[in-house]
Formats: C-alpha cells, sequence, structure tokens
C-alpha cells in the first residue's frame, strides 16, 4: 500500500507492508539520524515527530502516517546546530548514538515547557537511555540551550 | 515483532466492528505492546480516524477516548484537579514522554495488563468500559473477562471521588512490582492493587476512610500474590499493606 | 611545554569531540547508515537448547523461499576452531569455537545462517528450517561446572594456546591458578580480626546503544571488507582469517563511528556471520543484531563468585588477604582466562601499605551459559566489589570508621605493590582523592546514617578502586603523522574511538606536542588497510599507550621538520629551532613557515615528512579513585534511591577535563545500574530471560541524579603529559560503596548484586 506524507516539510509517498512501522519506513527513505536501540519501547532512539509530537518511530504504524506530518532530526538542522553546541560544549554526546532521539525529544520539552527546571528536565526525557555520559552533562546541557532559546527574539 | 498482511483505518466504528469479527483481526490501538507480542495475523484494524481521542467532561463523569493517549490523561488539567493528580501521579512514571503520547488508554484497558498502573486507578475509581456493541460495563467486571471482539469506544469515570495511588518500582520508569489504588467516594474507599502481578483486583470496598494498618495487614494477608521477575510474593504481600495506608492516607489528605 | 601559546586546544582543555557537529546534526557515519543498500540480510537461527547435538538438519524447504541467497549449517563451514577474543599475542583465549557448531553449547548457540534479500525474507525461511536436537544435560551453575561428568568441549580438536594458564577442556576448566606473597595462613592466623565472607556478581550486559554489527562485502582486488563496529579492527582481522581460513592478506576492516563499546566490542562477537555469507556467494551482506540478540548471544561480564579473607589487628592494621575467584565464561573460553586475573591483582595492591601476605586464586570454568567477555572493569569490578565489601565489613567489626580503616592501610605513592606484579605505584594520589571525596559528600556529618522526618533513612558508604594503564609489555599503539602540504598534519591511529573521544584527546596530544591549533591535526576512523597497528581500544590502553605514541611520533617528525626547514634556511639542523608554525634560526635572523616547508617538500621531494612510532609499556600505572555514596531508604518498602554520588579520580593528568568527566560519570552510572537495577537472570533452563531493555534495567535519568566528579591528578612520569587511564577504573566504586551505604540504613548485609528492594525488606538484619 502506499502512504503519502508530509516529512520534514516535503510531500512523500511511498510504498509500505502493512505492518511496516514508522522507523522502517523512514530508514528506507534515507532518514539515517533515526536509529533503533531496543524492540521494547524503552530507549527513546527512534524519536521522531508526529504533527509536532514526540512519539515513538518503532511504534507507529507507517500507515497510519498517511495525512500526517512527521518530523526527523534531518529536519530540524538549525536547532540541531544549537542544541547540538551545547551538547559539545559539555561533551555529553559521547558515542552520539541515542543523539538524534534525545534531541528530537528536547525539542518537543522546548515547545511544551520552555522554562522547565532540572527536575522537569530529567522526567521528561526519562525515555532517553544513554549508556555512555551519565546524563548529569545532557542535564545541564538542556538547560543551556533552553536558556539560550529565552534570549532568542 | 507483531505480522499481519493488510492494514485498514477504520472509517466507521460499524466497519471496525464488522472487521474484527474475524477471529484473523486485530484492533491497532497504540501499538507499544501489540508490536511486541509477536502476534501473526490477517488484518489490523486502526481505530486512530474514529475521532475517539479526546477528554470530555459532563455533569457527572469524565468521558474519556479510548484512542486517547496516556500522555494527555497524564496533562489533562480537568481530570487532574478532578481527582487530586491522581492521574499524573499514575502515569509520569510510565517509559517516557515519547511512550506516553502513542499508548492510550483503550489499549491499556482491552489488554488487561496486569501490571498497568492506569487501570488499577481506574478500577478504584469505579470506571466503566463503554463498549461499541455491549455499551457500558463497568470495568470490574470486565477486568475479569478474557479478550472479546467488541471494541472499547471510551472509557467513562463517574466524578465526586478522591484517588491516589502507590506504586513501587526498582527503578524509575520501569514496570511497577506492585501497584496500589485508592479512591473515596460517598460509599466509602475502595482499594485496589495492582501488578500483583496479575490483573488489577478491588481488595477492598466501602472501606472506611480511617481504616488502621491492621485492616491493610488483614486485606494483604488474603489477596493472590505471585512471583514474577520483578518481586516475589513474600515482598508484595509484605509491601503492600504499606502502599494501601499511604493511599488511604493521601485520599484523606486530598479531601481534607 | 614551550610555545604554548601557538598550541590551540591542546593537553589539559575541554575541546568538544571533533565528530561532535556530524553525530548531533543526525549525520549517516555509523554502520548501518552507510551499508550498501543492496546488501544481503543475514539472520542467526539460535539454539532452544543450552546443551544439545544438532542430529539432523533440513534446510531444503527454506531455500527455496523467495529471496533467499543462502542458507549455512555446520555442514558448511570451515573446520579450524578459533576464538572470539579480540586479544593480542599471546592468545590466552582457547581456540574452542566454530562459525556454526553441530555442538550447541548455550541457549543462542547458532544453528543456522540465513542470507535473504531482505529480514522479511531471511525471517520467513528461517521457520521453515527442520532441526532435530539431541539435547545433552547443561551445567547453568558455575560451582557444578569443573569435574563435571559431562563435558562443555569434549572436542579433540580443542586447543589452549597457553597451556599454562591452566586450560584443560576435560575438566571444564579455561583457567586456574595461584599468586601469593608471604605465608597467609600464618598471617591470617595471627590476626586478631579475619572476615571470611563470599560475594556473588551476575553476568552484566554493557548494553551499548548501537547493538553489535557489521557489513561486509568484496572490494575490487577480490578481497574481503568488513565494515564493522569494533573496538579491536586489527583482531577482528586475525579471528576471520583464521575463522575463514583465508589469508589475512585478503581481509580490510574499517571502523566508521560506532555506538558505544564498553568492552562488548573486544570480542568479535558477529563479523563472521555476513563475512561467510558474502565468501560464499560474492554478494555484500550485513547483519545488525536485535537487543534481544544483543543480550542474549554477546560477551558480558563474567559472573564471579569471590571469597575473601581479610585478616587484621584490632588497631586496623590490614596484614593479610586471601581471594579465591571462580569465574563463568560460560559457553566459551573468550575473555576468561584473562579477566579472572583482574579481580585480584586489582584490588589487593590497594592495600599494600601493611600487608605481610596475600594469596590470589582462581578458577575460570565453562558452562552452558552465554559466552562471557570483556565488560569495562573486566574483572576489577567483580574483585574490587569483594574487596572492598570486605574492607567494609571489617571497619564495622572493628568499629571503625572505614575511611579511618582505609587511611592506615592504602598504598602510597613510591610504595612496591607485590600483588601488581611488584610494580611501583610510581603516581597515586589515592590519600587525596579519599580525603576530597570525603569533603564533598560530607562525610563527617553523615556517617554512617540518619533518619528524616519522613522516615526514610540516609546514609552513607564508600569504596576505593584502581585499574591498570593498559597491559603491560603487550598492549602496543602506533601512530603516523604526515605533514600535508600547506602545512596540515594527518593523523593515523589504530585505536578505535567508541565514542569515548579518543580521536579527538590523541589530537589534543599531537597539537600540544606540535605547537599548533587542534584543528590543524586531522584524524580518521580505524582501516586496517592504511592505520598503523594498535591492539585497539580496551584494557584502559588508549590514553597512556596510544597516548605515548603520539608524544614519541610527534617527537621524530619536529626533527625531520626542523632538518628540512634547516636545510631550505641554509643552516645545519642544530642552528634551528622548531616553533610549531614553522622553522626560525636560533639566531633569529630568519624563518621558513611550515606550509613552506610542506610546499617544499611537496616539489620534487627527496624526503616524506611523516613519522609513525610504535609504543609500549612495561608497566600499567593504575588509575585510582574514591566514591562516595549518600542512599536515602525508604525502611517500609525497601527502596533505595541514591541521592549523591561523589567521585574524586586519580588518572593523572587530565588530557580533557569535559570527556574524563563524562568517562567519570558514564562509568558511575553504569556502576550504579550493577549495583541497584541490572539483574542479570536466567530460567532453569538456561534461557536469559532478562533479555531487553524491558526486563534489564539501565539507569534512566530520573534514578540517580547527583553525580559529582572532581580530579586529584597525580604525574605518572611514563605516560604521555603525565597521563594514565580512566575509562574502566570509573565503574567499580558504586557497588561496594552502596551496599555499605545500605547496610549502614538497614543492616542488611547484600553479597550477592544486585542490591534489590526484596532483598532489603526481607533480608536478615546482621546489625
Amino acid at each position: 500500500m502506499n502512504v503519502t506524507l508530509t516529512l520534514n516539510g516535503r510531500q512523500v509517498t511511498a510504498a509500505v507492508e502493512a505492518d511496516d512501522s514508522l522507523y522502517t519506513l523512514l530508514r528506507a527513505l534515507g532518514m539515517h539520524s533515526v536509529k533503533c536501540g531496543c524492540e521494547t519501547t524503552n530507549c527513546g532512539l527512534c524519536t521522531v515527530h508526529m504533527d509536532g509530537k514526540a512519539v515513538l518511530s518503532c511504534s507507529v504504524p507507517a500507515a497510519r502516517c498517511d495525512g500526517h506530518a512527521v518530523t526527523t532530526l534531518e529536519g530540524m538542522q538549525e536547532e540541531a546546530k544549537r542544541l547540538g553546541e551545547c551538547l559539545a560544549g559539555e561533551g555529553a554526546e559521547q558515542c552520539g548514538f541515542c543523539a538524534p532521539g534525545l534531541m528530537m525529544n528536547v525539542f518537543a520539552l522546548a515547545k511544551e515547557n520552555p522554562h522547565a527546571t532540572e527536575a522537569e528536565i530529567d522526567a521528561y526525557l526519562a525515555g532517553n537511555l544513554c549508556r555512555c555520559s551519565g546524563y548529569v552533562s545532557q542535564r545541564r546541557a538542556v538547560k543551556r540551550y533552553l536558556e539560550s532559546m529565552e534570549v532568542q527574539p | 515483532m507483531a505480522r499481519y498482511k493488510d492494514y485498514v483505518a477504520a472509517q466507521s466504528l460499524e466497519e471496525a466492528y464488522a472487521l474484527n469479527q474475524k477471529k484473523s483481526a486485530v484492533i491497532v490501538a497504540g501499538n507499544m505492546w501489540l508490536r511486541m507480542c509477536g502476534l501473526n495475523r490477517q488484518m489490523a484494524i486502526d481505530l486512530c480516524r474514529l475521532g475517539l481521542d479526546g477528554i470530555e467532561e459532563t455533569q457527572d463523569a469524565f468521558v474519556i477516548g479510548s484512542m486517547t493517549a496516556l500522555r494527555a490523561l497524564e496533562t489533562d488539567a480537568a481530570l487532574n484537579a478532578a481527582f487530586g493528580g491522581a492521574f499524573a501521579a499514575a502515569l509520569a512514571p510510565i517509559v517516557g514522554t515519547q511512550f506516553r503520547n502513542t499508548a492510550t488508554v483503550g489499549g491499556s484497558v482491552y489488554a488487561r495488563f496486569g501490571f498497568s498502573d492506569v487501570s488499577a486507578l481506574l478500577l478504584a475509581l469505579d470506571a466503566q468500559v463503554v463498549c461499541f456493541k455491549r455499551g457500558a460495563v463497568p470495568l470490574s467486571l470486565y477486568q475479569k473477562e478474557p479478550w472479546d471482539r467488541d471494541i472499547i469506544t471510551h472509557i467513562r469515570i463517574p466524578k465526586g471521588q478522591r484517588a491516589a495511588v502507590c506504586s513501587v518500582r526498582t527503578s524509575a520508569t520501569d514496570i511497577a512490582a506492585l501497584v496500589c489504588a485508592a479512591a473515596r467516594s460517598q460509599a466509602g474507599m475502595r482499594m485496589v492493587l495492582g501488578a500483583r502481578p496479575a490483573r488489577a483486583m478491588i481488595v477492598a470496598d466501602a472501606l472506611a476512610p480511617e481504616s488502621g494498618a491492621d485492616v491493610f495487614e488483614a486485606i494483604a494477608a488474603r489477596t493472590p500474590f505471585g512471583s514474577n521477575l520483578r518481586a516475589s510474593e513474600a515482598y508484595r504481600r509484605k509491601v503492600a499493606p504499606v502502599l494501601m495506608a499511604r493511599c488511604a492516607q493521601a485520599c484523606r489528605e486530598v479531601t481534607a | 611545554m614551550s610555545g604554548g601559546n601557538r598550541v590551540r586546544g591542546g593537553v589539559g582543555v575541554p575541546v568538544p569531540k571533533k565528530d561532535a557537529p556530524a553525530l548531533l546534526t543526525g549525520k549517516p557515519v555509523y554502520v548501518e547508515d552507510i551499508a550498501p543498500r543492496d546488501c544481503l540480510c543475514v539472520k542467526l537461527m539460535h539454539s532452544p537448547h543450552a546443551h544439545a547435538v544438532i542430529e539432523e538438519i533440513d534446510v531444503s524447504r527454506a531455500q527455496k523461499m523467495p529471496g533467499v541467497a543462502c542458507i549455512l549449517t555446520h555442514q558448511d563451514v570451515p573446520g579450524t576452531r578459533f576464538t572470539q577474543a579480540g586479544q593480542t599475542y599471546p592468545e590466552f583465549s582457547p581456540y574452542d569455537r566454530l562459525i556454526l557448531d553441530r555442538h550447541l553449547r548455550c541457549v543462542g548457540d547458532p544453528v543456522a545462517i540465513v542470507a535473504a534479500q531482505t529480514e522479511r525474507q531471511a525471517l520467513a525461511a528461517m521457520r521453515l528450517i527442520r532441526v532435530r536436537y539431541r539435547v545433552l544435560p547443561a551445567i547453568l551453575d558455575a560451582a557444578q561446572a569443573m569435574d563435571n561428568e559431562t563435558l562443555i568441549h569434549p572436542e579433540a580438536d580443542w586447543r589452549a594456546l597457553v597451556p599454562d594458564c591452566g586450560a584443560d577442556n576435560r575438566r571444564n576448566l579455561v583457567a586456574a591458578g595461584e599468586d601469593a606473597h608471604g605465608d597467609v595462613e600464618a598471617e591470617l592466623a595471627a590476626c586478631d580480626v579475619v572476615i571470611d565472607r563470599t560475594y556473588e556478581t551476575g553476568a552484566n550486559q554493557q548494553c551499548m546503544m548501537e547493538t553489535f554489527r557489521a557489513f561486509t562485502r568484496m572490494d575490487a582486488y577480490g578481497r574481503l571488507e568488513v565494515v564493522s563496529s569494533t573496538q579491536v579492527p586489527f583482531h577482528v582481522r586475525r579471528i576471520l582469517a583464521t575463522a575463514l581460513e583465508i589469508p589475512k592478506s585478503r581481509v580490510r576492516i574499517v571502523k566508521p563511528r560506532i555506538g558505544g563499546g564498553f568492552g562488548a566490542k573486544q570480542t568479535a562477537v558477529c563479523e563472521q556471520y555476513p563475512a561467510i555469507v558474502t565468501l560464499k556467494t560474492g554478494l555484500p551482506a550485513k547483519i545488525v543484531y536485535t537487543r534481544g540478540e544483543s543480550m542474549t548471544l554477546s560477551s558480558p561480564r563474567h559472573a564471579m563468585r569471590m571469597h575473601v579473607r581479610l585478616g587484621a589487628m584490632r588497631d586496623g592494621t590490614i596484614r593479610a588477604i586471601d581471594l579465591h575467584t571462580l569465574s563463568n565464561t560460560g559457553a566459551y573460553g573468550e575473555h576468561g582466562p584473562t579477566t579472572v586475573g583482574l579481580s585480584g591483582h586489582k584490588s589487593i595492591p590497594l592495600y599494600t601499605h601493611n600487608m605481610k601476605a596475600f594469596r590470589f586464586s582462581w578458577h575460570t570454568v565453562y558452562t552452558n551459559t552465554m559466552s562471557a567477555g570483556a565488560y569495562r572493569g573486566y574483572g576489577a569490578t567483580q574483585g574490587l566489589f569483594a574487596v572492598e565489601s570486605a574492607v567494609n565489613e571489617l571497619a564495622h567489626a572493628l568499629d571503625m570508621d572505614p575511611a579511618r580503616l582505609r587511611e592506615r592501610n592504602i598504598v602510597r605513592e613510591g610504595e612496591v605493590m607485590p600483588a601488581y606484579y611488584g610494580e611501583t605505584a610510581a603516581s597515586c594520589t589515592v590519600d587525596r582523592c579519599m580525603a576530597r571525596a570525603r569533603e564533598m559528600i560530607g562525610w563527617e556529618e553523615k556517617y554512617p546514617a540518619r533518619t528524616l522526618p519522613n522516615g526514610h533513612v540516609r546514609a552513607v558508604g564508600m569504596a576505593l578502586a584502581m585499574q591498570g594503564s593498559g597491559i603491560s609489555n603487550v598492549d602496543t599503539g602506533a601512530v603516523l603523522i604526515r605533514l600535508g602540504d600547506g602545512g596540515v598534519y594527518n593523523m593515523s591511529i589504530g585505536a578505535t574511538d567508541m565514542g569515548t573521544g579518543c580521536d579527538t584527546i590523541l589530537a589534543q596530544m599531537a597539537a600540544q606536542s606540535l605547537e599548533c591549533p587542534v584543528d590543524n591535526i586531522t584524524v580518521h576512523g580505524v582501516d586496517t588497510d592504511t592505520s598503523p597497528y594498535d591492539c585497539g581500544s580496551y584494557a584502559s590502553s588508549t590514553t597512556y599507550v596510544t597516548g605515548m605514541a603520539v608524544v614519541k611520533t610527534c617527537e621524530q617528525l619536529r626533527e625531520k621538520i626542523v632538518r628540512v626547514g634547516a636545510k631550505l634556511l641554509g643552516c645545519a639542523p642544530e642552528d634551528a629551532l622548531f616553533e610549531g608554525d614553522g622553522v626560525r634560526r636560533a639566531d633569529g635572523s630568519a624563518g621558513v613557515s611550515l606550509a613552506e616547508i610542506a610546499n617544499a617538500h611537496m616539489m620534487a621531494g627527496t624526503e616524506d615528512i611523516s613519522a609513525c612510532v610504535s609504543s609500549g609499556s612495561p608497566v600499567s600505572p593504575p588509575p585510582f579513585m574514591c566514591g562516595c555514596a549518600e542512599i536515602d531508604l525508604d525502611p517500609q518498602t525497601g527502596e533505595v534511591k541514591l541521592v549523591d554520588y561523589a567521585a574524586v579520580v586519580d588518572c593523572g593528568t587530565v588530557i580533557n577535563p569535559n570527556l574524563a568527566m563524562r568517562q567519570t560519570e558514564g562509568g558511575l552510572m553504569q556502576g550504579i545500574g550493577m549495583a541497584l537495577y541490572e539483574r542479570p537472570q536466567m530460567d532453569h533452563l538456561g534461557r536469559t530471560v532478562s533479555n531487553s531493555f524491558l526486563q534489564y534495567k539501565i539507569p534512566t535519568r530520573v534514578d540517580a541524579q547527583r553525580i559529582r566528579v572532581e580530579f586529584a591528578p597525580s604525574y605518572e612520569p611514563t605516560g604521555p603529559f603525565g597521563a594514565k587511564s580512566i575509562g574502566e577504573c570509573v565503574i567499580n566504586t558504586p557497588a561496594p560503596a552502596i551496599a555499605d551505604a545500605v547496610y549502614n540504613a538497614c543492616g542488611v548485609r547484600v553479597r550477592s548484586l544486585p542490591i534489590t528492594p526484596e532483598k532489603l525488606l526481607l533480608g536478615e538484619r546482621e546489625a
């Protein structure tokens, strides 16, 4: 079957199997930022936005995306650069494999709760696992990113 | 990994219901657990286009569409104001925001997961499961039934109650080792234990709000518990009265 | 260093990682991102039994399925046994594996390899493979393994390359041995107090976010090219050449960016499967392990049972330690012979100061469980849980503050450590680490415990740790730096950055040595065709071993640059000075820029301006650290929350404070996971049930929110710029520190990890 979705602002039509996930579709469409780290909805690596909400692309049926808007890190390069600088400034990305999923969820947080406290940041991002960093530097980096957004015009 | 050959985004409840009468069909709600269960079916029926997501407040109840995401229940101001923040408390520990953005209340209720935090709370609140064909069924009854081929359209939660939820988890975001939910209404206090690890059950109804430790000890003594990866039967039995006491206390506090 | 003002981003500066911009914009830089689109998908059929022999296997129906390119069984693979362990000559790992074996030794052991055009097709075909198994009795408990009548490796061609490590397949033994100094029995008999305890740790999973994966293809020269997420490219080349019975010259390994390793990828867990498919079919092939496979057929920590006898006098003088370790290597030898050694050699030496005698003995056994491998800490983590817990228990037995007890006994700088191969602690600030960590946590006010108004108990506990820096007389790293046109330096290394940032810190060292901005040093991933030899990134070797190679290479390169520069200036090399951006005459009268030097030698060049130096070390200087945990215990439920963790590390000179700090925080978090949440579990049939992130809980960012790290740098005379290692040492303190904090809170002593609410609520109170 075919689905037509708005991917990073562009309309895309693609053939999918009935039981394909959005993750599978996105990888097939060359969205390499989207990673898979588990099969049990626990890791957060495959986080993308669907209609502006952060979702686990591994669990969204590809077919359900027909007519919807999906955004990956490829479509948020400007924001990625800014948040990326905050993370890299701390060395908080380490292996970087979890970074795209984390960043997509940070963008969702920035929209929903731009003045999040440290505890709120942790709670919001709890579904983004990272095995390298020990998390504390990521929290600092996200805080700095949110603060930098405040001073933006 | 669940496998199916056909996917249908049903255009009406009638269509969804008709298609779902075949054993080879399965309803897709949040697709969180379904995806993992290794199911092999002919057809997946998606309810996503039926407008079943939304929380509506009526005179005497909250009516929640079955496709409403758990995150919506967690953040809904009116719902949480009405029940002392119990939904936020029950749902926030589940995996992560992205998970709760996709997992649905209908999926949780239909699957009758033993570990379900939300089912425990809904059970305490004496919720009704509104099915397309059968109409409204008390969750306390629905909870005990085997999987059927009807479709949940809504969950109805009567107002005028105070609720609290408590759980033990070995680590944050994990499935609970034990969940306790309590709701206090005119009739008294109702106490539910979930993640026993079997399905949540009402362990006490119309309990005096000021019940003490001995009452909870007695309830725990007669409640069936089991062992799984997360805790043993003995641990659950020992912790249950503690959680019941904490829920009861919380219900008293929010009332006052 | 001289010329410091020309250096940008040199030693001691928190420069961002060189690959950060690519990683943080989601660029396709990992194995799966760069795999050819037409790769065959390789899937493994796994043994459902812990111990069985394949009587019959029928792939005829499966082979006819659409898209199937090849299906391989034990009948189709070379007959040479090999080891997957990425270790340097002499290899201690027994050669006990085949790519596919008729004899299956654990649940998950591969039964068949299926390659098809798509994953769907491969899985569909796999369902049609029919296998008849003869199930054998399985040994699941390490304590039952030695001299059991069931033999896990009865095969005649089983081979131990280093027989004196005690390996004996007729006894299910992979290693056995003893190291001792003094008369430990006499010393223990003379002690006022002897702590005699047994501790256990499990087969923890590394859980790097990127699972095992590789793709393979034939290159233009008819050679096998393997792009792999590995820590040990050069070892993978050897392993594949052996396993596939092809010359090493026909194998090339490329390591792109990789999504974490923590030791897991020091074992060639998956490369042989696509490799044999590509050799058989000539087609590109890829394998990507699922998380489930990564947790059931991988290379976890060795589960160990450690019996400690710790003897001390009433005044707290520790005189003797006797440690026996029983290590479970699982179905294959792999890292079994080597990890076990660290359980004693990297725990006992901490208490060198008054030690009169020690004995460390060990057995590593085969069982029918998942084969163990290398995980950060590599045996030291297990040994330190035992020894540090025993020291904490001794403190309680003596009614002494564990900090005071340690102060009396810890190794001091300059002391010879008999339990550490007789090496001298040439750089050691473990005393300062402990003093500062205590200050940070507020030890004096908080030890041992206090009850809060809400009934919760707050308590503290501490532990020390050490590790090594590379393997002495074994590990080797070489670095090649070339001066390119315009004056840019291209640095080639064989050390593998797995997210740790070693590409960046080695470039920082080069920038420091060559007196230039770090941006003027380019680095890239590893390619066994072009990178100089490096044994790989493991055993805490990269900063120390490869770092020293950077320093030596830069020295040689400077000399060459000066020689060419002097020629251009018309003076003798002795009269010219290297100044980073060029070469000047010593009298200051003239100079020539680096760009001019680089460009000049490219015109009818007569001399290549490059240097390549290899480095190893006769010693392995230990980094040290102290960790202090503060926990909050809910005594009614047994739930423990880590509220604060203060750690102070002596890793010698800190090359990049940010990256060293991240290494520490990340290592601590893994240690915290091991202490509190991560529960490797198997059922009675030997099936791993903790086979997902759902059932094996690694810490989330909500679990431990406060981790504070400081450094107490010593100066290691044999290290680059005084540096030692950091990557592994940092995982070792949380388990013993938290276990003691928990004991201080509720009197339950947990000697078998993890510490669960259940153990605390239902456990026996000892205090």
